[in-house]
């Protein structure tokens, strides 16, 4: 259901380095869980509307007015790494 | 000392607002407890007491898992990820809380980002369960449970996404609440899946999940925008008959693969209802034998989008020496991230990815529909849905870690009411053996009601424990 360069796919698109090792067991543990996924395929569900939220709410809108806001120290504090009040990533050009 | 931990948590308040008790020394008779604990349940405990606050909590103090967000405090959801992350900011409900006079004594171990149900996933190393210290104590909320079941906390606040209160209530033998999906504001808890995601109370007793629930709710929070206006207030539960009340058991929830010792103890409770005055009677829901699979299908769509965000830029862990930034991200999340939350990402991200969205996501939501339409449909005949809150007593540590499907097995009676928002409640209804043989460990009681049936739900269940009396006498040693 599931092969090792699917997998290698699947962790690209979620940003997220797997070794050899941890693919193979991905692959594996992956297969079980989707087997069991699967039984919801004999459903007849064609003509079902799909539920993404449980409570009745239409666009919960607040009125748009401005609000004071994090400090910026306060929000770079956590930082792994600040230049510039700003929060610094590695780049090849750096 | 020994005398206040004996005393329940709304005991506690009433001797506080009496002028009986001093709430400085309840909170410090907690703190040297939860200092003390030897169960891992908490992750930080609070160094001195705080200034007192009046309020009708009577200054109890709370234990909080670590997915709530509490400024300057370490806040991890249980992740190497948010390793002594301390937010800027406090969750809404932990706020209101402690404004109501129930300030913060810790912060408890859970499954990293709630995603488990035995609480190994943590970062920060297993609980273990006071009952039995070679045992789980169920997860996610697995901290939470532990300590106010061994009394090194008077009550804590925990998430339920899948069954993550109601779980480790059950195998901790004390009581759970999975409050209506809006009724409690989620700003500021650490998301996994949004949707699905509630705040709820874990307790002595039946009367302290009431008092602790009735200052969580209230006006929507502006903050959360699914959150919704409780109507009415939670009040303190009185009742002491089931007469008029129509209980229905799903066929569905209450056959295969529930172990016999727990069967019969859920049998005995049905009885006890009966003799309270309940009529019983099988229903059925259809779809729920699906929900489980449904459900890890949604919650690791929503997780593998909420996760996103950590990406070692703006707070927690960052992997050294990347030189660029796809390199920093994908080092990052793999060194941060424990194994079963790799795994929900793997499996959200390839819900979601080309080509398998329709075939589930898709399905997934549709399915989540007939599961709401089978509880709807069993509410115009009945008041509230019975079902034993987890198919066994706690089991071994390291017993389901092999096999993902064995441990999600843990949420099968728990999933189907997350995935149509409506509450429920564990109460602990006797002991049974574990399968192998052994001591006798607690059996959890699940009851389900309509969206803000809370008071309804908190009523019976309190009758129940009243004529239950259950001796919810763990090993108290913390």
């Amino acid at each position: 259901m599931i092969d090792r360069e699917e997998v290698r796919h699947v962790a690209r698109l979620a940003r997220l380095q797997l070794s050899d090792a941890e693919v193979d067991r991905m692959a594996v543990e992956l297969a079980g869980v989707l087997e069991h996924i699967a039984t919801i395929e004999q459903l007849d569900l064609d003509d079902v509307a799909p539920t993404s939220h449980v409570v009745a709410v239409e666009n919960a809108l607040r009125a748009d007015e401005p609000q004071p806001s994090l400090p910026r120290e306060r929000a770079l504090a956590s930082a792994p790494q600040v230049a510039d009040d700003g929060f610094a990533v590695p780049s090849p050009q750096a | 000392m020994s005398e206040i931990i004996a005393l329940s948590a709304a005991q506690a308040a009433d001797a506080v607002q009496r002028g009986e008790l001093d709430a400085g020394e309840l909170f410090e008779a907690y703190r040297a407890r939860a200092a003390a604990d030897q169960l891992n349940a908490f992750v930080w405990v609070a160094e001195g007491v705080p200034a007192a606050v009046e309020g009708p909590l009577g200054g109890v103090p709370l234990a909080v898992k670590d997915l709530f967000c509490t400024e300057g405090v370490p806040s991890q959801s249980g992740s190497r990820i948010l390793e002594d992350y301390r937010p800027p900011y406090t969750a809404t409900v932990v706020e209101r809380l402690a404004a109501a006079g129930a300030p913060l004594l810790g912060k408890t171990n859970q499954d990293e980002f709630a995603m488990g149900s035995s609480t190994e996933n943590s970062a920060f190393g297993a609980v273990l369960n006071p009952w039995d210290r070679r045992r789980v104590p169920g997860g996610s909320s697995g901290g939470s449970a532990a300590a106010v079941a061994a009394r090194s906390a008077p009550w804590a606040l925990g998430t339920d996404t899948g069954g993550s209160i109601r779980q480790p209530a059950a195998l901790c033998g004390i009581v759970g609440l999975k409050p209506t999906y809006g009724a409690v504001s989620r700003y500021g808890m650490i998301a996994f899946a949004s949707s699905l995601d509630q705040a709820g109370p874990l307790t002595r007793d039946v009367t302290d999940a009431a008092l602790l629930y009735s200052r969580m709710v209230g006006p929507r929070d502006p903050r959360d925008s699914t959150s919704l206006q409780f109507p009415g207030a939670i009040e303190r539960p009185t009742r002491s008959d089931l007469a008029g009340v129509r209980i229905g058991v799903p066929g569905e929830l209450t056959g295969e693969g529930i172990e016999p010792g727990v069967l019969a103890a859920f049998e005995q409770t049905l009885e006890v209802a009966r003799t309270l005055g309940a009529s019983v009677e099988r229903c059925a829901l259809p779809h729920a034998p699906h929900a489980l699979a449904a459900y890890y299908v949604l919650a690791p769509a929503e997780a593998s989008s909420n996760l996103a965000r950590f990406d070692g830029v703006r707070y927690g862990y960052r992997a050294a020496g990347a030189s660029d930034l796809t390199e920093m991200y994908t080092r990052t999340r793999h060194d941060g991230f424990g194994a079963e939350v790799k795994r929900r990402i793997m499996l959200g991200t390839y819900a979601l990815s080309s080509g398998y969205y329709d075939a589930f996501y898709g399905r997934a939501q549709r399915v989540r529909t007939k599961i709401a339409e089978d509880f709807a449909a069993a509410f115009e005949r009945f008041d509230f849905i019975a079902t034993p809150t987890a198919p066994g007593v706690a089991f071994e540590l390291g017993a389901k870690t092999a096999d993902p499907l064995a441990m999600y097995l843990n949420d099968f009676c728990t999933v189907p009411m997350s995935l149509a928002g409506i509450p429920a409640i564990s109460i602990p209804c006797g002991l049974a053996e574990p399968p192998g043989g052994g001591r006798e460990l607690p059996v959890g009681f699940q009851l389900a009601g309509p969206a803000f049936s809370e008071n309804a739900l908190l009523g019976a269940s309190f009758a129940l424990e009243q004529a239950l009396a259950f001796d919810g006498s763990a090993p108290h040693e913390a």
